[in-house]
Formats: structure tokens, C-alpha cells, sequence
């Protein structure tokens, strides 16, 4: 999965431009729709740590985004604290939380652990909602102040997209560093059988605990910088759409490939917004989208593109194609173990 | 004491309905190891399809729900045969993503077609019946007879016949179903047009209490899978019992605890008992 970038330019051409656009343009419909963009990467490219490198189908993450995004906010806006702290307790309650719920739920495998993590999100959002007294629930939270760090205020698009062009490039620094060492070797082994790598001396249990903080803490990081740009929130950010929004950004873009979250989610995003007239169609056509992708090409269009040119360059067709079976015979495999029911 | 009754019989309403629910993605999970997210979304089709029979095209009640569950019968075959066979060999995270994709495609199809708006459908059955000293009405009671009634009847299918005791049989052991000459693509059909049958049934019985509206069945959705989880996913009589429980416990907390809440107990619940007892409560074996 380490084919792309091709060549060792394409990241700091792109880091480059990425830091040059806002002195090119100052169009702020523009700024803003990369900002979300850069958000909204940040939190599916936790999604891919626990989904795609741990194999784990987590769909709380809407709900742990959604509470970063509220604990700053109010943390701020009701509590007077300032941003840098706010994010910080903000990033380490889903931590906590995190690791809290992870214990809990990762002792269940498969189906079951992509169930519970479905109706924890729905608590969260659910307790967002209701908590009316804390969250001012479905009137939405206001009066967010504007962001600090010292004396300069995040009070221009322009600041606020290198604020968080920042925490993109150091999440995805982290999550590359994380991939390529030990770690996430023993993520994927994990992925592709729990058994071959519990045999291997892993410990499994800690290593899914360990990629599920990371991916909430991501989730954390970009719900607060969400409420921290917007500046207003309402209980909708928690939702479960936006939990399946990240799993087709996610899938778009390549599930367990490093830049799978930034195509992904830059191309649907975009997608979405040429659509905007067609408001009303964008499920009718992203769903059936959906189910094509993991029909035809269910590594997304990095783990498309990786695969092309291995193969074209031909180096060693083998090895992709043992890969291949590896992964495929360990989810056979998994199948297999799991596949007693009882009628 | 007569509140606590009235909320029993409201729970076993609910519970009606949920059983009827989880007993199709049970089913379903039980083939085909699918959690299908999409069955309450077929659910809401089935309701949409009552409403129009009855308020366009002016059938009776029951007529209308027959053409529903047929309607849905076909619905359920067409999408196991487009989307979910061909992924049969896929790993399994793949067919439950499919299985997200059809649901957005539905509510948004749902959406689009007939606006958000909140449908009501007069029973035509309103009568009120006092039973013991409770006031119960006649369409409530319809729902628990006639819930009744189709598990019986779906028991019977499954015990009773050959085409559906190869249901039983691939649910079981499934290498030992192909063993015996079972084929696999037939059964997967049938069980996809029995479970969106049921969800069709269950949504036209509870339409004329509920109200009728797009998104409808995200929430029934969510419940019937705490449900299996609870029952232990593949179990029949876990997803009937699970159901009947779930709805007692909502309707109860909801009454004595803050119905603000209400949402809250079904989660809250699988929450506590995933924690205790990780298979659920009526799985056979530990995974």
C-alpha cells in the first residue's frame, strides 16, 4: 500500500500547493469547502485505522465526533476556557471515552462488534440531543468564541484552513508512522486473522484497544476543529449519516490505503457540492455508488491504483497476488470459526 | 395498577411489531451471516405500499396489506439476487457496507418520491374494546393476534415443510446442507422473501398506530438489531423473545422513567447485557 505516492515529490508538491492556495485565492466558498474537506479526512482517516487496518467496522465514529466538537464548544463557550486546552481535554475525552468503550465492545467480534458500535453512536447522538440542560440540545450550541492560541486570533478562513491544514498534516505524519512500523504490521495481522496473530504472541485485544483510541482520538481532534471553525453546533454533527457519510468517503477513496481518506473524501465532497441543486438525489446516487464499490472495486481508488501499477510494473506479480489470497483465505478463515448459528 | 396493565399491553404491541422485524434480519443473518441494514427500510416500503393501496387506490385494509407483503416479497428477491448474491464470496465487512448502501438509496428514493411529510392511516378498525376493565383498541389487538399468528405460521413453514425445513438446515450447517442436495441460491431467495414479507406485514400492522413517514424504519431498524444481538444473531426464538422484551421495557421505562428517554432504554440495555454476557443471552456457544 506504500506504492503511492509514486515518487518522493508528489507529497511535498502537494503539501506546497495545499499551503499556497489561500495566497492564490481568496474566495471563500473555496477555503471553506477545503477546510471541510481537511476536517472531515481527519476524522475518516480514523475511521480507517480501526475499519481498514484493524478490520474492525466501527460506526460510533460520528458519535465521537461529535463529542470533541461539543466538549470544546462548550468548554468554551460556557466554561470560558481557552481553545488550546479546550482541544487538548477535548482530544483526550475521546480518548478516554475511547478507551472505555473499546474495552467493552472489542471483546465481540465481527457483526456483532459493527452492531454495538452502531448503537453506541446512536447514545451519543441520542445524549447530545436530549441532554437538553448541557447541550441546549436540538436549539443548537452558540456563541462559540472565536479560537486564540496566545494573542492571535483564528478570526480569518485563512487562519482557521493553516490551523487545521496543520492538524491534517500531522494526523496523517502520525497515521503513515503508525502504518509503516511494527504496530501497524500487527493491525493488519489482526485484520486478517485473529487467530494466526493471537498464535503469533500478539496481544490481540490491546492492539484493537490501542487502534480504536487512535481512530476516536482522530475522530475527537476533528469534531473540535469543526466546532472551533463553525463556531455553532447542533445535535445533527453526532448523527448516524454522518457515520455511513465517512464509511463511502472512506470506501471511495480505499479502505487501509495511507491516502484513501483525502481522495475519498476531497472527490465525494466535491461531488456533493457540484450536485447541490440535486440536493435530494445525493443518496439516491451515492447509495447505489456504494454498493458498486465494494462490488467491483472494494479497495477504492487508491487500492485501485496501487494495484495497477504494481502490477504494471510487474516486479513481482506474486507477491500481490499471495496478498491477495492471504486476505482473502483469512476472511474465509474467520468465516469459518464464526459461522456456527444456532435456529 | 391499571397504568402498568395498559403499558403491558402497549409493550406487547411494540413488542409485536419488533419480534416481527428482528425475526426477518435473524433469518437472514442466519443464511447468509448479513446483518442487513436495509431490512428497516424495507419495512418502511412495506408501510408506504399499505398507505397507497388504501388511500389511491382505494382497497380495503387487508387486501391492501396481502398486495404490500407481495409487493415486498418481490422488493426482498430482487435485492438479494442483485446485490447480496453476487457478494455471497466477498468478505463479509463487504455485504453489510452493500447493505448500507441500499438503505440510503431507499429512505432517499423514499424521500424524493413522497416527501418528508408525516402520513397518518385511519384504521378501520377503531373501535374500543374493554377488556377486564381495560380499554383496548380493536387495532391493537390485531396487531398482537395477528403478530401471533405469523410466527406460529412461520414456525410451522419451518418445521413442518421440506422447502422450509432446508431453511433450518443451511442455518445449522451449512456444508452439511449442500451435503444433502440443498441449493444454496434457492434457499437465500426464499429467505430474503420471507423476512421482507414479514417486515411488510409489520409495517402495515402497526401503520394505522404509528404515523407513516420516510425515515420510519431507522429507528425499528436499530431496535430489531439490539434485538438479535440480545437473542443471539441466527436465533429464532432469541429475536421473538428479545422483541417481546425490548417493547415491555420501553414501554414501561417510558411510562415510570422519563419518556424523553425511551429511545435511550433499548440501547442503554444491549449496552449492559453485551457487557455481562458477550454472546447475548441465548447464544449456545461462546465465540
Amino acid at each position: 500500500m506504500r506504492s503511492f505516492p509514486a515518487s518522493k515529490w508528489v507529497v511535498p508538491a502537494l503539501l506546497l500547493v495545499a499551503l499556497a492556495i489561500p495566497l492564490l485565492t481568496d474566495n471563500s466558498y473555496y477555503l471553506n469547502m477545503l477546510i471541510m474537506i481537511f476536517i472531515w479526512t481527519i476524522a475518516v482517516s480514523g475511521m480507517n485505522m480501526i475499519a481498514g487496518y484493524a478490520g474492525q467496522l466501527s460506526l460510533a465514529h460520528a458519535g465521537f465526533f461529535g463529542m470533541g466538537a461539543y466538549t470544546l464548544g462548550l468548554l468554551m463557550a460556557k466554561a470560558q476556557m481557552s481553545f488550546l486546552v479546550s482541544l487538548v481535554m477535548a482530544v483526550a475525552l475521546t480518548g478516554i471515552v475511547g478507551a472505555v468503550v473499546g474495552m467493552i465492545s472489542l471483546r465481540l467480534k465481527g457483526h456483532y462488534f459493527a452492531i454495538f458500535s452502531l448503537c453506541m453512536g446512536v447514545i451519543i447522538s441520542l445524549v447530545i440531543e436530549k441532554w437538553e440542560s448541557l447541550t441546549e440540545g436540538v436549539r443548537g450550541l452558540l456563541g462559540i468564541p472565536i479560537p486564540k492560541i496566545g494573542s492571535f486570533e483564528f478570526s480569518t478562513v485563512t487562519s482557521q484552513y493553516y490551523l487545521i491544514l496543520f492538524f491534517l498534516v500531522l494526523a496523517m505524519f502520525v497515521n503513515r508512522q503508525i502504518v509503516q512500523s511494527l504496530v501497524g504490521r500487527t493491525f493488519i495481522s489482526i485484520r486478517n486473522s485473529e487467530e494466526l496473530a493471537e498464535a503469533l504472541g500478539i496481544n490481540v485485544m490491546q492492539s484493537k484497544i490501542l487502534a480504536f483510541v487512535h481512530s476516536t482520538v482522530l475522530a475527537g481532534l476533528a469534531g473540535a476543529l469543526y466546532a472551533g471553525y463553525l463556531r455553532f453546533l447542533g445535535p445533527e454533527v453526532a448523527s448516524i449519516e454522518h457515520a455511513f457519510e465517512m464509511l463511502l468517503y472512506l470506501l471511495v477513496g480505499g479502505i487501509s490505503t495511507l491516502w484513501g481518506p483525502l481522495v475519498g473524501t476531497a472527490l465525494v465532497m466535491a461531488m456533493m457540492q457540484l450536485l447541490q441543486s440535486w440536493q435530494d438525489y445525493r443518496m439516491i446516487i451515492f447509495g447505489p455508488i456504494l454498493v458498486l464499490i465494494v462490488m467491483f472495486l472494494p479497495h477504492g481508488i487508491m487500492g485501485a491504483l496501487a494495484r495497477l501499477k504494481m502490477k504494471r510494473q510487474s516486479v513481482l506479480p506474486e507477491t500481490i497476488d499471495n496478498e491477495n489470497r492471504v486476505i482473502e483465505k483469512g476472511t474465509t478463515d474467520r468465516r469459518l470459526a464464526g459461522g456456527e448459528i444456532d435456529a | 395498577m391499571e397504568l402498568f396493565f395498559q403499558q403491558i399491553v402497549n409493550g406487547l404491541v411494540l413488542g409485536s411489531i419488533y419480534s416481527l422485524v428482528a425475526l426477518g434480519i435473524t433469518l437472514i443473518y442466519g443464511i447468509m451471516q448479513l446483518p442487513n441494514f436495509a431490512h428497516g427500510h424495507l419495512y418502511m416500503l412495506g408501510a408506504y405500499v399499505t398507505f397507497f393501496m388504501i388511500t389511491h387506490y382505494g382497497l380495503s385494509y387487508w387486501p391492501a396489506i396481502l398486495f404490500s407483503v407481495a409487493a415486498l416479497v418481490v422488493i426482498g428477491m430482487l435485492l438479494e439476487r442483485l446485490v447480496f448474491r453476487p457478494l455471497h464470496h466477498a468478505p463479509h465487512i463487504n455485504s453489510m457496507i452493500a447493505s448500507i448502501g441500499v438503505m440510503l438509496f431507499i429512505e432517499a428514493t423514499a424521500r424524493k418520491m413522497w416527501g418528508s411529510d408525516y402520513r397518518r392511516l385511519d384504521s378501520p378498525y377503531d373501535g374500543v374494546i374493554d377488556l377486564f376493565g381495560l380499554t383496548i383498541t380493536e387495532q391493537r389487538i390485531i396487531v398482537i393476534l395477528s403478530a401471533i399468528a405469523l410466527m406460529i405460521g412461520l414456525n410451522l413453514f419451518l418445521k413442518r415443510t421440506v422447502i422450509g425445513s432446508t431453511i433450518e438446515a443451511m442455518a445449522q450447517n451449512r456444508e452439511g446442507a449442500f451435503l444433502v442436495g440443498i441449493n444454496a441460491n434457492k434457499v437465500s431467495l426464499m429467505t430474503f422473501a420471507i423476512a421482507s414479507g414479514l417486515a411488510a406485514a409489520a409495517a402495515s400492522l402497526a401503520a394505522p398506530i404509528n404515523l407513516v413517514y420516510p425515515s420510519m424504519g431507522a429507528m425499528v431498524n436499530l431496535k430489531a438489531f439490539v434485538i438479535i444481538v440480545l437473542g443471539g444473531m441466527g436465533s429464532i426464538p432469541g429475536a421473538v423473545l428479545g422483541g417481546y422484551i425490548l417493547g415491555l421495557a420501553e414501554s414501561i421505562s417510558g411510562t415510570y422513567i422519563n419518556s424523553e428517554y425511551k429511545d435511550l432504554a433499548a440501547f442503554a440495555l444491549l449496552v449492559f447485557i453485551l457487557t455481562v454476557r458477550p454472546t447475548g443471552l441465548f447464544a449456545k456457544e461462546a465465540r
